[in-house]
């Protein structure tokens, strides 16, 4: 404990069969910050997240999760670490057959002693959170739209009060007003309870919006990390991709004319886009 | 690995009015018996006070169960103040206060039905299903008459992909399990046969029991075990992911892709897996004839030959394709019945299975009678 970053990763190697996923990865990600990694489709973000989350291997190199080494954890260990994140996996990994409610409060059944009443109340209590009426914990999964699946996903990630949080594409798929409400649910998480978040994503809004830093992944290296605004000054063909295309550049722009308002408004900010609460 | 042991969350009543809070106030120090949050009263006390010097870790589940605490002593009608509460923790308990301020009421839990509700559902269920499963059954009819009227339509490549899987992989299963089935049947029958010196007559017994009844319904229930269930947990699973959706956008007809192959492979497989099950079992029943009661194989095929007549072989072969229709009608109705998620996919494979076995055994008492009345 103590030690400044929730996750260090050095040298990370990754193959399956011939195939290299990850040829030396390093990336560290500080606590209290919101972190996206992104990447084209293949550029190996889930398998890089799955390694941090003990979900997989990797081949080579060294993973540090909350000052913890992953290499070599024993298995007590290893569920004393997996009750210190939450994941909210892209299609919500909810349970089928358990309601959404018992989907939420079942961290908190299998590993605390609290009896079922307050567990109730709380799980009621996080699906509201994340913007949920009570109603729809009755209902089960299946029942769900899918900004509300990710949604209850995430109130069960939240449910044992992780000090991490990992987002697998939490607004894929979303429409957008739906999508809004993400960016500014994982904001809120992060000022709450001073999370540390990480998300992979493709969602340029998401990233201007909510992102503190960004890694950009590419032929198996992270190829440059940093704020939005500082990686979109980058030269390198592998970050460009992101800001060149249409998309791109009309989430940037959307920034920009956001910052100058920001700016108008209050004359003493600084370069830091304003959305970012500090 | 740090493993810093976890303080118990407790509150101490330093003196009426007093309250101290101190331990882990988190999910993993508050346990069910240890915490009594009920006690505390603001009986007679206009103020309370609530010190939080002790309190060494809080998460939300702590915050939820103070939130109620001050609630209720506001509700006795005391003024609760809180002192020496760490900034963060303070911050967390305001946010879960104004939360719980907002009016979350949880539904009205459904009422429990009564039996005969209950009973009333399941009939209804019951009859509903049969309703669909003959409606499925004549779609799958007039498929099959538009797929003989416009041969070309038929997809051969399924077709034979499903012979294979369904009855060339099935050769060896089918094939011991008849054989050990001739071998029960003639160890059970060679005492009593012996009793009254009619050993040679264990060929009829084996011949007539396996050809007429035996190798068809073993043959019959292994498959419904072994396809009847993948026919309905492929179908099923493509339906929770929309594969069957996209096929009818595409202007792909389900069925034709997807049942009339299985049932065209099935309706040719299973009758030779059944003339299979036949050569096997009766092979069991001569092996054991010879151990047990020193019936030569010669003297036994002879025998056999005499006894079994080319329609009591026939009455096993033709049962065959009845029982494949039902099997592959029922396991691909069952599949498309799925909705919803892998719980469904689940239950409805169990019900293709039992189902199908269930009408495969009805269809052949119905069979028994019918051929009794014929004389067959």
């Amino acid at each position: 404990m103590g030690s400044e970053m929730a996750i260090e990763m050095r040298q990370v190697a990754t193959r399956f069969g011939d195939h290299v996923v990850h040829s030396g990865i390093d990336l560290d990600v500080r606590r209290g910050e919101i972190f996206a990694l992104i990447g084209g489709s293949g550029s190996g973000k889930s398998t890089l997240l799955r390694e941090m989350i003990l979900l997989h291997k990797p081949d080579s190199g060294s993973i540090k999760v909350l000052g913890v080494d992953l290499s070599g954890l024993a298995d007590t260990d290893a569920l004393a670490l997996r009750q210190r994140w939450g994941v909210m996996f892209q299609h919500g990994g909810l349970f089928g057959s358990l309601t959404v409610k018992e989907n939420v409060g079942l961290p908190l059944r299998e590993h605390t002693a609290l009896d079922d009443a307050l567990i109730d109340e709380i799980a009621a209590w996080k699906l509201s959170m994340t913007g949920l009426k009570p109603e729809v914990g009755a209902q089960y999964p299946t029942e769900l739209s899918g900004g509300m699946m990710k949604r209850a996903s995430l109130a069960r990630a939240l449910a044992l009060d992780p000090e991490l949080l990992f987002l697998d594409e939490p607004t894929a798929g979303l429409d957008p007003e739906s999508a809004d409400g993400v960016d500014q649910l994982v904001r809120k998480l992060r000022d709450l309870f001073g999370l540390t978040i990480v998300i992979i994503t493709h969602d340029l809004d998401l990233l201007w919006q909510v992102a503190d830093r960004v890694a950009v992944l590419a032929d198996g290296t992270v190829q440059g990390v940093g704020s939005m605004a500082e990686l979109s000054k980058s030269e390198n063909p592998a970050i460009r991709k992101f800001f060149d295309g249409p998309r791109g550049r009309t989430a940037q722009a959307q920034e920009e004319v956001q910052n100058k308002q920001a700016g108008a408004e209050q004359p003493t900010a600084t370069g830091r886009p304003s959305s970012k609460p500090k | 690995m740090d493993t810093v042991p976890v303080l118990p969350a407790t509150i101490t009543q330093k003196s009426p009015q007093e309250l101290a809070l101190s331990g882990a106030w988190t999910a993993r120090g508050i346990s069910r018996n240890a915490l009594r949050l009920d006690t505390p009263s603001a009986a007679n006390h206009s103020e309370m006070l609530i010190d939080g010097a002790g309190l060494e870790a809080f998460d939300t589940v702590g915050a939820w169960m103070l939130q109620k605490l001050v609630r209720r002593l506001r509700g006795e009608g005391a003024t609760v103040q809180l002192r020496d509460l760490r900034p963060e923790f303070a911050k967390l308990l305001d946010v879960i206060e104004q939360q719980a301020a907002d009016p979350t009421e949880s539904p009205p839990a459904l009422p429990q039905q009564s039996r005969l509700e209950s009973l009333g559902h399941s009939v209804v269920s019951a009859v509903e299903q049969s309703v669909a499963l003959l409606s499925f059954v004549g779609e799958c009819s007039v498929a099959m008459a538009a797929s003989i009227a416009h041969p070309v339509r038929f997809r051969w490549r399924p077709i034979l992909f499903n012979i294979r899987s369904a009855g060339f992989d099935a050769l060896p299963i089918v094939g011991l399990l008849s054989f050990l089935l001739g071998i029960v049947v003639a160890y059970q029958g060679a005492d009593q046969l012996r009793q009254y010196g009619a050993n040679i007559f264990v060929a009829d017994l084996v011949g007539l029991s396996m050809l007429r009844e035996f190798a068809p319904l073993i043959t019959a229930i292994i498959i419904a075990g072994r396809s009847g269930s993948a026919y309905a947990a492929q179908i099923g699973t493509m339906a929770v992911t929309e594969e069957i959706d996209a096929m009818r956008t595409l202007g792909i007809p389900p069925l034709d892709l997807l049942v009339l192959p299985k049932i065209i492979a099935l309706l040719i497989a299973l009758p030779l897996l059944t003339v299979f099950a036949d050569v096997l079992g009766v092979t069991g029943g001569m092996i054991m004839a010879h151990a047990q009661l020193d019936v030569g194989y010669g003297e036994f095929l002879d025998r056999f030959v005499k006894a079994v007549s080319v329609t009591a072989y026939l009455i096993g072969i033709c049962k065959a394709p009845v029982f494949a229709a039902i099997i592959a009608v029922v396991g691909c109705f069952q599949g498309f019945r799925t909705k919803g998620g892998a719980d469904s996919v689940g239950r409805q494979t169990t019900r293709a299975v039992v189902q199908s076995t269930f009408l495969v055994i009805v269809a052949d008492a119905v069979f028994s009678v019918a051929f009794s009345a014929l004389d067959l």
